[in-house]
């Protein structure tokens, strides 16, 4: 039977900067069974890594509960941090040590023995590729390498219940699909319980089986990918005609065609948004062809989790995110 | 499972590790006491029986640690910057460990460098008295271990500004130094300065490693350093493990 890894009630955690407060958490009600994977998706200060350090330990709540791997965050830290690996958005590797070394101490750390934790290193070295690159000052090694090297430290112990904060940033394509693997290995295998935080929207898309979308401190929204996108955001159908007249008719004909599409017009093209949009196309474009409204072109797009974002709150997830990171490399 | 004895054990061989693999980072960090000594030394009032370097080697030795053990929590700001710090954090290694264990290392360089301050002063006349100068390390353990925690707790205090950290270290460093009469005599000072020096529990440490260093091993000299060092010692490591506490809760 599947016990609840995650369970918080009201969860809130407040800073104060230069007098002013900053309500990073609002309330938060989070529930987590045993094996899921969930992906907590939203931009840059919505909460994330707040709501991650709260559950590892790292921070106190202001005020409401969380329970990890069956243990109170406050009254049982130490019961939590046995339970539980954390990779978090920094480096957890130090510069000055050698990678393989961090990765026996970390091992120590966790109550196993010397040989215990070579024996572990060694596989995870071996399958996170850092072969090259074990023995080497970590202070040498690329950021993707050191990014890998975290992975296997938070994995030394084989813990049941794994937090990822960015995983993937700074990996290249490559290692990003090679993290995406581990993950999903983690989960067959051993069926680790993961909750990782993300602004790539594929990568919520693609790995996680929930996501939880937090904005301003809160959840918005919370399901599987399929469902969100269903929920929120419909299939795009985008058409383009030859005469405005021609995608004015098509307008009306296509509401006639699908029931509760949202149609929008501009000049010679159509957009129509509808669930199933895919399934719908060659429907429509036969009942465009019984009213002899020739189509120019004809392209379908499935929703992803920005227009979800978008459809919750107005804003793009993607701007936001290149916009943080524009001010951040200003700055 | 773990305990205090082995969470200690393995923090401490973690920081030991890089001074290992690369030994000459001991000698680099001494060479500000090594260039005091050369500097110093031709100045020395030439007594014909050596008394001089007797009295001045063991203050370098002192010197050295304090250098050495005062800058240590520079590597731990830097792993609070880098993220290594909050993944230890994660992981349930006792809080005092994280910072008793660190400091404990302190003792390793400390000893490291006294070995080779005495080894280059041999040939210039330093007459070493092994029993008192092994009595004399293990005080100055104390003390180094304690100061240690103490650095430690500036970084965690000073988090995330590396200028606050260095500005305090630097404005105590000096002071503590010149009050202690490590480079120059404070016999013939004015009331005042002498009334400071022996508000520092450094000029206890420093006159205790002189009284040692020349072969005395029972005297007053050398139970009020121990005790100076024992007081730092402890004070040091209550201070740091509170903090630690804290700034983890
Ligand atoms: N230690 C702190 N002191 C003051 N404010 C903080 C602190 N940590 C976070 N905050 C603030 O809390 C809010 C949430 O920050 P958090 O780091 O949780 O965001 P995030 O969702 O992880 O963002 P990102 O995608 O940029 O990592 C932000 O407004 C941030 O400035
Ligand atoms: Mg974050």
């Amino acid at each position: 039977m599947a016990s609840t890894m995650i369970r918080t009630s009201g969860l809130t955690r407040h800073f104060t900067v230069k007098k002013r407060t900053v309500e990073a958490v609002r309330g938060l009600d989070l529930n987590v069974e045993e094996g899921e994977l969930v992906a907590l998706l939203g931009p840059n200060g919505a909460g994330k890594s707040t709501t991650l350090r709260m559950l590892t330990t790292l921070l106190r709540p202001t005020s409401g509960t969380a329970e990890v791997a069956g243990r109170d965050v406050t009254r049982d830290p130490r019961g939590v941090r046995s339970r539980i690996g954390y990779i978090g958005q920094g480096n957890g590797a130090g510069h000055s040590q050698r990678a393989r070394d961090e990765l026996l101490s970390q091992g120590r750390a966790y109550g196993m023995t010397v040989a215990a934790a070579r024996a572990r290193a060694d596989e995870l070295v071996d399958s996170l590729d850092l072969g090259a690159v074990a023995d080497r000052v970590v202070s040498s090694l690329s950021g993707g390498q050191r990014r890998r090297l975290d992975i296997a430290m938070g994995l030394i112990h084989a813990p049941e219940l794994l937090f990822l904060d960015e995983p993937s940033t700074g990996l290249d394509p490559q290692n990003r699909a090679n993290l995406a693997e581990h993950v999903r290995r983690l989960r067959a295998e051993h069926g680790t319980t993961m909750v990782l935080t993300t602004h790539y929207l594929e990568e919520a898309d693609q790995l996680a089986e929930r996501v939880v979308v937090i904005d301003h401190g809160r959840v918005i929204a919370d399901d599987t990918p399929a469902r969100l996108k269903a929920a929120h955001a419909g299939d795009r159908i985008d058409l383009e005609f030859d005469h405005e007249h021609d995608a004015e008719r098509a307008e009306a004909r296509a509401l006639g065609i699908a029931e509760g599409a949202e149609t929008k017009r501009t000049g010679t093209r159509l957009e129509i948004r509808i669930d199933g949009g895919a399934q719908l196309t060659p429907k429509l474009l036969r009942g465009f062809d019984e009213a002899h409204i020739p189509v120019a072109s004809v392209e379908v797009a499935r929703p992803t989790l920005d227009d979800v974002f978008l459809n919750l709150t107005g804003r793009s997830l993607r701007e936001e995110i290149t916009g943080a990171d524009s001010r951040e490399r200003a700055a | 499972m773990t305990t205090f004895a082995t969470d200690t054990a393995t923090v401490f061989s973690r920081e030991l590790r890089p001074v290992l693999r690369d030994p000459f980072s001991v000698i680099f960090s001494m060479l500000q006491p090594l260039l005091f000594l050369a500097l110093f030394a031709p100045l020395l009032p030439d007594t014909g029986d050596g008394s001089a370097l007797q009295w001045f080697v063991p203050g370098i030795v002192v010197m050295s640690c304090l250098f050495g053990t005062s800058a240590t929590g520079a590597n731990l700001l830097f792993e609070i910057q880098t993220g290594s710090h909050e993944r230890m954090l994660v992981s349930p290694l006792s809080r005092p460990a994280l910072i008793v264990g660190r400091a404990l290392k302190e003792i390793v360089p400390m000893f490291a460098q006294a070995v080779i301050i005495v080894l280059v002063t041999i040939p210039f006349g330093f007459e070493l008295h092994v029993g008192g100068a092994l009595v004399a390390l293990v005080i100055l353990a104390l003390f180094c271990v304690g100061l240690g925690s103490l650095s430690y707790t500036l970084a965690l205090a000073a988090r995330n500004k590396e200028w606050t950290f260095w500005a305090v270290q630097q404005t105590l460093l000096f002071p503590l130094l010149l009050l202690a009469g490590i480079l120059l005599p404070i016999d013939n000072a004015p009331e005042w300065l002498r009334v400071a020096s022996h508000l520092n529990p450094l000029t206890y440490v420093v006159d205790a490693e002189r009284a040692l260093f020349n072969g005395e091993l029972v005297s007053a000299t050398v139970g009020y350093g121990l005790l100076a060092a024992a007081v730092v010692g402890v004070l040091g490591l209550w201070i740091g493990t509170k903090v630690m506490r804290r700034a983890s809760a």
